[in-house]
């Protein structure tokens, strides 16, 4: 097998059996990782383990299983805080991103009065969209929207008109999952704080794509989901400053959030288990370490310069197709591993449909950015996004399938 | 033509031709009602337009964002309702479905280019795009049955009983 990129071993492809299967009768090009990432063997041997040989309930049992359960799912829990550099308390498990995003913009709800205003991004996940919006109807708050700019970045030279002490939190993406731009989060987030706004990053498309401490988005909270950085499914974070968590309002109650339950009146757990209320994805949080350890052994460096690479040579590639319309950034180290584009020849389903009869996955359609897709003036786009397994050859492909599916729409 | 195999058979020549040329595509100045369809999955959007004459169609206007398949079946709507009852149209539209569900070919009504629109039977997850100006068609006539406005059409998550594609729409008198 010839070599990824400089960055990556090819044999890396080995460790996703996944990546063996066939499509429509052709080798899968699984180009849309930026969705979900494909799980390395290590991920579900530690997964099936657990229902194997440890499965039992958390924080409950007083039996060996219990406890052992307990302590896998704690130690998610200290790894994913090791990983980040933070301690154990300040991160949260749950369900998922969207999950741990609903669960502050709920949480937060009772510091905000109407007349103050939430900030977001035009260019935000509905995850980081609709959450504060719901939020803004329930409490006649103003939701206001940084837009981008034609280049496809945050339009960061209009925050002041945005950004002001009405603004009580500010919620933006670290890398768009459409765009792929990195954003100057800490630029962002350290004005917001001055003004004494919460600050919130969804951190989905960058967690495990790029070395990342919390510290350096200088933000209050940030989220992520361990299926985008080839962990499983079923499993988000909220990871946030202590003080901050402390100050966040439970949403859900039961089991587990607990501290003294009494007929009259609860106490809460301390944080974080005053935020996982119910019996949580013990076996998704037992397998996340071993999606860390593969990171880590292949060196968190390698893994963003390997996407930085891939971009750089899918954008080359991309541009050279005539009439193709590429959004986000030009230079690929202001980019996440991902490149969204448009056909006008070619409408992205029926691209996405021509594509996966030659076994490419890509995606196509509005990513869940339908702002930023009206913003474009596309309903919606194709989207090629790489994991640590994705080749030059496989983008290779995916530009020989755009033409092919070209071929079906010629006259 | 391209040597993919089943894509020939999904996008066949009459389909491309409905997709570069959209009948239907002119808005009508006085509608009797305005409909419109979506699918939130992937964010097709359909706008329809129906003018009646009695328990007839007298003229459609489409107006379609979308992929080849929704924005042809689109057009091929325009063409096949204009000037039927709405009895008819519901026959055409109930017909189109069970062809895309692997059913035989009705022998009672005619489906026009629709018929073109089988190969969508062997892309399950294109369905979807196919029936997007058929559901808003029915939705539309029933709105305009009830006297309500029509509501916008969407063809995620519906139940069998809220599928406008499932509600039985009988000739009137």
């Amino acid at each position: 097998m010839k070599p990824v990129t400089g960055t990556v071993d090819a044999a890396v492809r080995e460790r996703f059996p996944l990546l063996t299967r066939q499509v429509n009768g052709r080798p899968l090009v699984y180009l849309d990782s930026a969705a979900t990432s494909q799980k390395p063997s290590a991920v579900i041997e530690a997964e099936a383990a657990f229902y194997r040989t440890s499965n039992a309930n958390v924080h409950r049992g007083l039996h060996t299983l219990g406890d052992e359960a307990t302590r896998l799912y704690e130690g998610c829990r200290d790894t994913t805080a090791r990983w980040l550099g933070v301690e154990s308390a300040q991160v949260t498990i749950q369900r998922s991103a969207t999950a741990a995003l609903n669960l502050v913009a709920r949480g937060w709800e009772h510091h905000l009065v109407p007349g103050d205003a939430v900030l977001v991004t035009e260019m935000e996940h509905h995850a980081n969209f609709v959450p504060w919006q719901m939020l803004a109807k329930r409490r006649g708050i103003e939701l206001r929207v940084l837009p981008v700019t034609d280049g496809g970045e945050l339009d960061l030279a209009r925050l002041d008109e945005f950004l002001d002490d009405r603004v009580k939190v500010v919620a933006v993406t670290h890398v768009s999952n459409v765009l792929g731009t990195v954003n100057p989060v800490a630029e962002i987030t350290s004005r917001a704080r001055s003004l004494g706004a919460l600050t919130v990053v969804d951190a989905a498309q960058s967690v495990g794509h790029r070395p990342l401490a919390f510290a350096e988005l200088e933000a209050d909270l940030m989220v992520f989901s361990a299926h985008k950085c080839y962990g499983p499914m079923g499993l988000g974070f909220l990871v946030g400053r202590a003080e901050t968590l402390a100050n966040l309002e439970p949403v859900e109650g039961g089991g587990e959030m607990i501290e003294w339950v009494r007929l009259e009146e609860t106490t809460w757990a301390d944080v974080p288990h005053r935020f996982e209320a119910g019996t949580p994805n013990v076996a998704a949080a037992a397998a996340f370490p071993a999606a860390m350890e593969f990171l880590e052994e292949i060196g968190l460096d390698a893994v963003r310069a390997h996407e930085v690479d891939l971009t750089g040579y899918a954008l080359e590639k991309l541009r050279a197709v005539d009439g193709l319309v590429i959004y986000g950034p030009d230079d690929p180290t202001r980019r996440g591993g991902l490149v969204s584009f448009h056909d006008p020849q070619v409408h992205p389903h029926d691209m996405s449909t021509i594509l996966d009869q030659l076994g490419i996955a890509i995606r196509a359609g509005h990513h869940c950015a339908q702002p930023l897709h009206r913003r474009l003036g596309v309903v919606a786009t194709s989207r090629a996004s790489f994991g640590v397994h994705t080749t030059t050859g496989e983008i290779d492909a995916l530009i020989d399938g755009l033409l092919e599916s070209r071929k079906v729409f010629a006259l | 033509m391209s040597t993919l195999g089943p894509i020939d058979d999904l996008y066949r020549e009459v389909i491309l031709d409905h997709h570069r040329s959209p009948r239907g595509r002119e808005p009508l100045t006085d509608p009797d009602v305005e409909a419109e369809g979506k699918n939130p999955s992937c964010g097709d959007e359909v706008t329809l337009q129906l003018k009646f004459d009695g328990e007839t169609i007298s003229q459609v206007g489409v107006l379609a964002h979308g992929c080849a398949i929704s924005t042809s079946s689109g057009s091929m709507l325009a063409d096949l309702v204009e000037g039927r009852t709405v009895g008819e149209a519901a026959r055409i539209a109930e017909a189109f479905r069970q062809v895309l569900h692997g059913k035989k070919f009705p022998t009672d009504v005619d489906l026009g280019d629709l018929e073109a629109l089988e190969g969508v039977q062997k892309f399950p997850v294109r369905i979807k795009c196919a029936v997007l100006p058929w559901v808003t068609l029915l939705d539309a006539v029933l709105a305009q049955r009830a006297g309500r406005d029509p509501r916008p059409v969407s063809t995620e998550g519906l139940g069998d009983d809220a599928n406008p594609m499932n509600m039985k729409i009988t000739e009137g008198q």
